[in-house]
């Protein structure tokens, strides 16, 4: 029932949710065994059947009070500690802060760099997220880890998790955020240590030999452009790239503008300073997470969307 | 006839028999005749089915839009609607299911309509208040249709802030509907309890009150006692958005996780509101078609009050991952585990009732067992989601969704349709179809089942709640879950069908058609305007099946109403007789 257990305190989880489910199931048989089993056996023969007077019976009513008790006991301190694990993180944890915004999640490193839908973090090796929303409530879940957390804007919340294998995971927001809230997804890419230090290094500088057109279209994607604005015509949160490219725009206002590079750069940087007509201004500034030679790109790929 | 000498407590009545009469030609449906009559009447039963008629249709609409979201969701991405459209319909399923048809559906109809009858009381003890409570109810329904006529509402039926302070839409004329909304429910409640306290008939002493009034006393006390809270947090919400005061949105010095406690302070108790009175009809009805005593009528009577009370105190456990300490967490789990037990103990005490009883399994029964085994799969997700590293997991994905509707509506909708078979030929003389109700019956069951069992898969595997759109993984287990929807749609238009049909070309039922010695029952189908030609004289428990049925057919005989004292008997003084 559950996804692969890809963290190092996953198991954990799994072996207190199996305990129950099996648990569950077991009495769930019984009860159920009874209820067929009475209404089979004790099935009115006669309309003027003499049923036994039994109002009560202390010993059967503390057995089935004590002994769920007990059960439950368990699964409550099982339950506790597990969650003492997921909550105290190691010390030695390599820390990353995560941003949630409507709708992208953007990840900072200690080199500066920033990632934006993608969480590139080693494998053996604690990693914890500190994190904060800029709008609204967010929450942060990565189901091959068995973590989630909360994400708010006006304070901080951690999580932390450790990576046992090489490989990709999906994350979710699972705090209802608005309209693309299901849309709202990043990756986590487990590296190998090596792997992982030679991508920080190289991270800012990945893109360098590449085509820009071609970057700009993996910009959009990687970015979460893609999340509001389509690139074949179809209307989403946002206005499509398609046919964008010096065309004559109405903004809220009543203003006209043509889309040159200078619009598209401040739609990029300070969003809602101008809105186009039958929109709403819910874009987040993508100002500090990305840079000039990208904002290139993307105009150079919009350009190409007639 | 056993009953004990007279002590200081006690009283003697001259009594006699009085059985009820099988085919009333004058009774509450054609006493007063014309829609004016309906509308500004007092009497409990007409107020009942006016909540009835009310919340059916609520129903209907919060049925329809669980439909549109089980097939938007065939497909990932868009298959109909946009995501805005989509968000604002999950939003008033949610909201119209529980302000307008989970809540009012134990107290407000059945409640009404059986209170008085089982006390052998003429009316409740307001009944003026009563009929207020259905008008405030049917202005703030009012105010959420304006709501969703007026730009909808896409904020999820909890409201979080602070989102709901700043998104489009028409969110205050909803607040202001809830707001309203909760007058109704805690005048309901007040007038529950005062009738029971005052307005029991003679002998009907605290043990030997109904399961039943036992349960919505409990449910009362949550009205009266939560529904305040959630008042005051729709309220400072609704300051926040029109005046901009800052109480739970950041961006104005506010705090968002504050609103979560306030919230859940009423919305947890409130799902005790929803299912306490659904384990009081289940009592009545497996005592009735077991034709036997209940099993340990305290153990049931004191648990309803135990969870009402402990239900206070788990609020927390929907904030596990909402950013509380983690002391608070552990307190939250454990007290969640505790609430697990009385109803584990409500469970255990209804099959004991059963074994070697006289089971008769018509419709209302059936009802009652899929109840059992649904809820008890309900109650058993709970306990899942109460372990705390469990719910880390689980929270907020569909397994979440999955226990809720196992809890209320394999819960409460059954335990209700339970009652609505169980009174209803209390309420109209007549019989539906045993037939069609148990090829309904049957088929809500396999449709439920197929429609929220692949749902606690989908959760487990990490599928969020609240998603327009979903990885391509997910598709087979939503699409299954929507062709059990369907399935669940044509089960209720055929119970919609038989009901209807059973109006107008039903058999008579006559007046106690299940044999149960409970009250209600000693009195003509439909009851009389005002519930019972005399005074009812209790001396037995509504539940002492071994006893013979001419005892709980007595009333009080005085001189000038030409009867005949047949014998005499004594009953406990009333609180007030004894001050």
């Amino acid at each position: 029932m559950l996804p692969p257990a890809k963290s190092t305190t996953a198991e954990a989880t799994d072996a207190l949710f199996h305990f129950i489910n099996v648990t569950s199931v077991i009495l769930l048989i019984g009860i159920t065994i009874a209820i067929l089993y009475f209404s089979w056996k004790f099935r009115r023969r006669s309309d003027d059947d003499v049923t036994p007077v039994i109002a009560h019976n202390s010993k059967l009513e503390i057995t089935w009070s004590v002994i769920p008790l007990i059960l439950v006991m368990i699964v409550f301190g099982w339950g506790f500690s597990g969650y003492l694990n997921l909550t105290t993180a190691p010390d030695d944890a390599y820390e990353i802060r995560v941003v949630g915004k409507s709708w992208l999640w953007e990840f900072h490193y200690e080199t500066g760099h920033v990632s934006i839908g993608e969480l590139h973090v080693p494998a053996n090796r604690p990693v914890k997220l500190i994190m904060s929303s800029d709008d609204v409530l967010h929450s942060f879940y990565i189901p091959d880890y068995r973590v989630k957390m909360d994400v708010l804007p006006n304070r901080y919340t951690s999580l932390w998790f450790e990576a046992t294998e090489v490989g990709e995971s999906v994350i979710f927001c699972t705090e209802y955020c608005g309209t693309a809230h299901s849309n709202m997804l990043a990756t986590a890419y487990v590296h190998t240590l090596e792997d992982f230090e030679t991508w920080l290094e190289t991270a800012g500088s990945a893109d360098d030999d590449m085509d820009p057109v071609e970057l700009g279209e993996q910009l959009v994607t990687r970015n979460a452009c893609a999340t509001c604005h389509s690139s074949d015509g179809s209307r989403l949160q946002g206005p499509s790239f398609q046919g964008l490219w010096q065309s004559e725009r109405t903004m809220e206002d009543g203003e006209v503008v043509i889309a040159d590079e200078n619009y598209i750069r401040e739609s990029i940087l300070d969003p809602n300073a101008r809105i186009t007509q039958g929109y709403q201004p819910i874009m987040p500034t993508y100002a500090g997470s990305i840079n000039d030679r990208q904002i290139d790109a993307i105009i150079e790929y919009i350009k190409t969307l007639q | 006839m056993a009953t004990n000498d007279s002590t200081t407590n006690a009283k003697r009545i001259q009594v006699r028999r009085y059985k009820p009469e099988e085919h009333p030609e004058k009774h509450y449906l054609n006493e007063e005749k014309g829609l004016w009559a309906w509308l500004t009447t007092v009497d409990h039963k007409k107020i009942g089915l006016m909540y009835l008629g009310s919340i059916a249709f609520f129903f209907f609409i919060g049925g329809v839009l669980a439909l549109l979201l089980r097939t938007e969701l065939l497909t990932p991405a868009r298959s109909f609607m946009d995501a805005d459209v989509y968000n604002q319909v999950f939003t008033l399923h949610g909201a119209i299911m529980i302000f307008f048809f989970l809540i009012p559906a134990g107290p407000a109809v059945l409640g009404n309509f059986i209170l008085p009858l089982q006390l052998g009381a003429k009316d409740v003890a307001f009944p003026r208040l009563n009929l207020a409570s259905y008008y405030i109810y049917v202005i703030g329904a009012i105010f959420t249709l304006v709501a969703i006529f007026t730009g909808g509402v896409d904020t999820g039926w909890t409201f979080y802030t602070p989102y709901s302070a700043t998104t489009g839409g028409n969110v205050m004329a909803m607040t202001i509907g809830v707001f309203i909304l909760g007058f109704s429910s805690i005048l309901t409640g007040l007038n529950f309890i005062v009738t029971i306290h005052k307005m029991r008939a003679p002998g009907i002493t605290w043990n030997k009150l109904p399961l039943n009034l036992w349960a919505l006393y409990a449910t009362s006390l949550i009205q009266i006692l939560a529904t305040p809270v959630l008042a005051i947090t729709v309220l400072l919400l609704t300051m926040e958005r029109a005046l901009g005061i800052g109480i739970f949105d950041p961006a104005l010095g506010g705090d968002p996780v504050l609103y979560q406690h306030f919230f859940w302070f009423y919305s947890h108790p409130a799902v005790y509101i929803m299912i306490v009175p659904g384990f009081g009809i289940i009592s009545e009805v497996i005592s009735t078609f077991s034709r036997k005593i209940i099993f340990g009528y305290w153990a049931i009577a004191l648990s309803s009050l135990a969870i009402a009370f402990i239900g206070f105190l788990v609020w927390g456990h929907h904030m596990f991952t909402a950013g509380q300490s983690s002391l608070a967490n552990m307190v939250f789990s454990f007290l969640t585990f505790l609430v697990g037990i009385p109803t584990g103990i409500k469970i255990f005490n209804w099959l004991a009732t059963m074994y070697r009883g006289s089971i008769d399994m018509k419709t209302p029964m059936v009802y009652a067992m899929v109840f059992l085994f649904l809820f008890t799969i309900g109650g058993f997700t709970g306990i899942m989601l109460g372990a705390l590293s469990v719910d880390i997991h689980l929270h907020d994905t569909y397994y979440v969704v999955a226990h809720f509707h196992y809890v209320m509506m394999g819960g409460m909708v059954m335990a209700f349709l339970a009652g609505l078979h169980y009174w209803w030929p209390k309420m109209f003389g007549k019989m539906y179809s045993e037939l069609w109700a148990k090829v309904s019956c049957a088929l809500l069951f396999v449709g439920f089942n197929m429609t929220f069992l692949p749902q606690f898969v989908m959760g487990a595997q990490g599928m969020p709640r609240r998603y327009f759109n979903y990885i391509d993984q997910f598709q087979s287990f939503h699409q299954f879950s929507t062709i059990g929807a369907y399935v669940m749609g044509v089960a209720f238009l055929l119970m919609a069908g038989y009901m209807l049909h059973s109006l107008i070309k039903g058999k008579p039922a006559g007046s106690n058609p299940w044999g149960s010695r409970a009250l209600e029952w000693q009195t003509s189908s439909p009851p009389e305007l005002h519930n019972f030609h005399h005074t009812p004289v209790v001396i037995n428990g509504p539940y002492d099946y071994h006893k013979p049925m001419s005892e709980f057919q007595l009333g009080i005989v005085s001189s000038h109403n030409g009867h005949h004292a047949e014998e005499t008997v004594s009953v406990p003084k009333s609180e007030k007789e004894q001050a």
